[in-house]
């Protein structure tokens, strides 16, 4: 889908290339990470796709055609744009910013207005709260939502985003990832994503393209990357300890521990009892209807709440995540909230077993016995 | 209701009150000039025809420089300009500086006595706020702001006109109310070259000591660049709060 081929770019008024003789060929649907510290060209190379720099030497194809025979303009049209700092214009309205693609490319109102609608629902932003703010109104994570939206506003093949999440809080920047993930499943864009962190490199991309000093150094997917760093930089790059690393590339499905206690709603008090001295976790989960999960009764819940059936002493659980989270965002949920496990549900909040600390730490050390 | 009431007052009702107190003080002093010297330069016509005057060379110099100072403010942040921007800056910044007397007079001696010598004059004084500002305004847009339009694909003409304009409108309008004010207190001095305006009012005062009718111009000249600063200042408020409520 785009293919740069022996692509070079010095700036004018210095001796050393940005961009190195560097030939990449990334598939179509596929996001390709381009990692590295600052200054090794990444963002150069990704801002010469669009042309907002043109290349010294080389030829960058899009889909079958080389992007200097393309109108410069239609180029851009054609492709989502997320920068670092995401770029808002301050003095549109949100509704206004998203519309900006569609409107330059002479769309009817009313479908505008639908799209814009459509895409602020799609990351998650109440149109009929929000469409009328202005980006100052917004936190970060939400103008980063929007950032987003207003690349995806034409539907483009192909998006480059350039440290999309990079300027919100951790916690934040996990679930829009994870946000961003499951889009991209759906929508199956060809992504060119830079970054310098190499944890995110490793959780959003297909393929990761490590760049040094303007040169392409590996370009692989994701776990061949860690188990096969080509050179000391790339090894340094991922880390030395590369299992801990991994818990980016697993998901929770892949552990799950379904052997649980659980009990329902209206399951008697001696019967709950029972299946908590019996369990391991000294707790039950509690499930409504169609699986759902509804939280947990542990020993002391039992002594303090008065009752019959287990509606009376469940406590909301809140240490839970979905069965498309990586291990370390399961990880690092059961840190912040202090308890050795942590309850997988489904999209619909079906439960669907647990993870215990023990669990991850045992995919861990078997790892790293591999290695 | 109550918001189109507040807004309606906020258009006309201060500038009226502003008019009515000028109006009040002109009334009081042509019938009570304090004396026949002083009563021979305060009657309305005269009164009203050096207001006209002043208004006159305000209007055609701060209209001139307008036309002139903020498209050149916005052709020296182009790209291929970038570097005579630069220079323009500080001789823009460098001309401030000069006395506006001095500009009057030096131009008195090129181009003779007369309305047209203090309308270009004034004009020239004007350009260097609105120039400057302008340019100021645009350069300091943010410049991933601008990047993201780029490769949104707007061209160079839309984002003038929907990005940077509009994000620099307070700046811009900041500059013209300093011109504004800069202008109307200069325009009294055209009065040294024949230009007419509220100063010949000051000038004939302060030739007869008659304090009455120095305070009559001074008054006068204070009080149109009240009314102009805040009727500006309201469009300014107008332009950029405007899509807030579309």
């Amino acid at each position: 889908m785009i293919k740069l081929e022996n692509v070079t770019k010095i700036f004018p008024g210095s001796d050393i290339p940005a961009v190195d003789n560097l030939s990449l060929d990334i598939k179509e649907g596929e996001v390709c990470v381009l990692v590295g510290p600052s200054g090794c060209g990444k963002t150069t190379t990704m801002k010469m796709i669009n042309r907002i720099y043109d290349p010294t030497e080389g030829r960058i194809i899009l889909g079958d055609k080389d992007i200097m025979d393309t109108n410069i303009i239609q180029l851009r049209l054609n492709i989502g744009y997320v920068i670092q700092e995401i770029g808002l214009f301050p003095h549109l309205s949100i509704e206004d910013n998203v519309a900006t693609v569609p409107r330059e490319l002479k769309w009817p109102k009313e479908k505008v207005k639908q799209r814009v609608d459509e895409l602020l629902t799609l990351v998650g932003l109440e149109p009929e709260i929000y469409g009328k703010r202005r980006p100052s109104h917004l936190s970060g994570g939400q103008r980063q939502r929007v950032g987003v939206a207003r690349a995806m506003a034409a539907d483009p093949p192909v998006m480059l985003m350039d440290e999309p999440f990079g300027a919100v809080d951790p916690i934040t920047r996990n679930r829009l990832q994870n946000e961003f993930l499951r889009l991209q499943e759906q929508l199956k864009k060809t992504i060119v994503f830079v970054t310098h962190d190499i944890d995110e490199a490793i959780k959003m991309g297909d393929k990761i393209a490590a760049m040094q000093e303007g040169r392409l150094i590996q370009y692989s997917d994701p776990d061949e990357l860690l188990s096969t760093p080509k050179n000391e930089f790339v090894a340094n790059l991922v880390g030395r300890n590369r299992s801990i690393k991994r818990l980016h590339l697993m998901h929770t499905r892949d552990v799950l521990n379904n052997d649980v206690a659980y009990v329902k709603l209206k399951t008697p008090l001696e019967e709950i009892e029972q299946k908590v001295k019996d369990s391991k976790l000294r707790a039950v989960m509690v499930l409504g209807d169609d699986n759902k999960l509804m939280g947990i009764i542990s020993k002391e819940d039992i002594k303090r709440e008065k009752g019959e059936v287990a509606a009376d002493y469940y406590q909301e659980i809140l240490n839970t995540c979905t069965d498309d989270a990586t291990l370390n965002d399961a990880l690092s949920v059961m840190l912040s909230y202090g308890e050795g496990f942590i309850a997988v549900t489904d999209g619909q909040e079906r439960f669907k077993g647990i993870i215990t600390v023990g669990d991850i730490f045992g995919v861990v050390k078997d790892d790293a016995n591999d290695n | 209701m109550q918001m189109i009431i507040k807004n309606w007052f906020r258009w006309l009702g201060v500038p009226l009150i502003l008019i009515l107190i000028s109006a009040a003080f002109v009334i009081y002093v042509v019938n009570n000039p304090g004396g026949a010297m002083a009563a021979r330069s305060l009657t309305y016509q005269n009164v009203l025809r050096y207001l006209r005057e002043h208004v006159h060379l305000v209007f055609v110099a701060l209209g001139l420089a307008t036309a002139v100072g903020v498209p050149a403010g916005i052709l020296l942040t182009r790209p291929k300009l970038r570097r005579i921007g630069k220079v323009v800056e500080n001789i823009v910044n460098v001309g401030q500086t000069i006395p506006s007397l001095a500009i009057l007079a030096l131009f008195y001696v090129y181009l003779g006595l007369g309305f047209r010598t203090g309308v270009f004059a004034l004009w020239l004084y004007c350009i260097l706020p609105i120039l400057r500002n302008t340019y100021a305004g645009i350069k300091s847009i943010e410049p991933g702001i601008i990047e993201a339009a780029l490769g949104m694909g707007m061209n160079p003409v839309k984002i003038l006109t929907r990005i940077e304009l509009p994000l620099s409108y307070p700046v811009i309008m900041a500059g013209i109310r300093t011109a504004v004010v800069i202008c109307v207190g200069t325009a009294t001095m055209a009065t040294f070259i024949g230009a007419g305006g509220l100063g010949d009012l000051i000038v004939t005062g302060l030739s007869v000591r008659r304090t009455i009718i120095i305070l009559t111009g001074a008054f006068l000249s204070a009080m149109l660049a009240i009314i102009l600063d805040y009727i500006l200042g309201q469009v300014e408020q107008y332009l950029t709060g405007r899509d807030v409520n579309s």
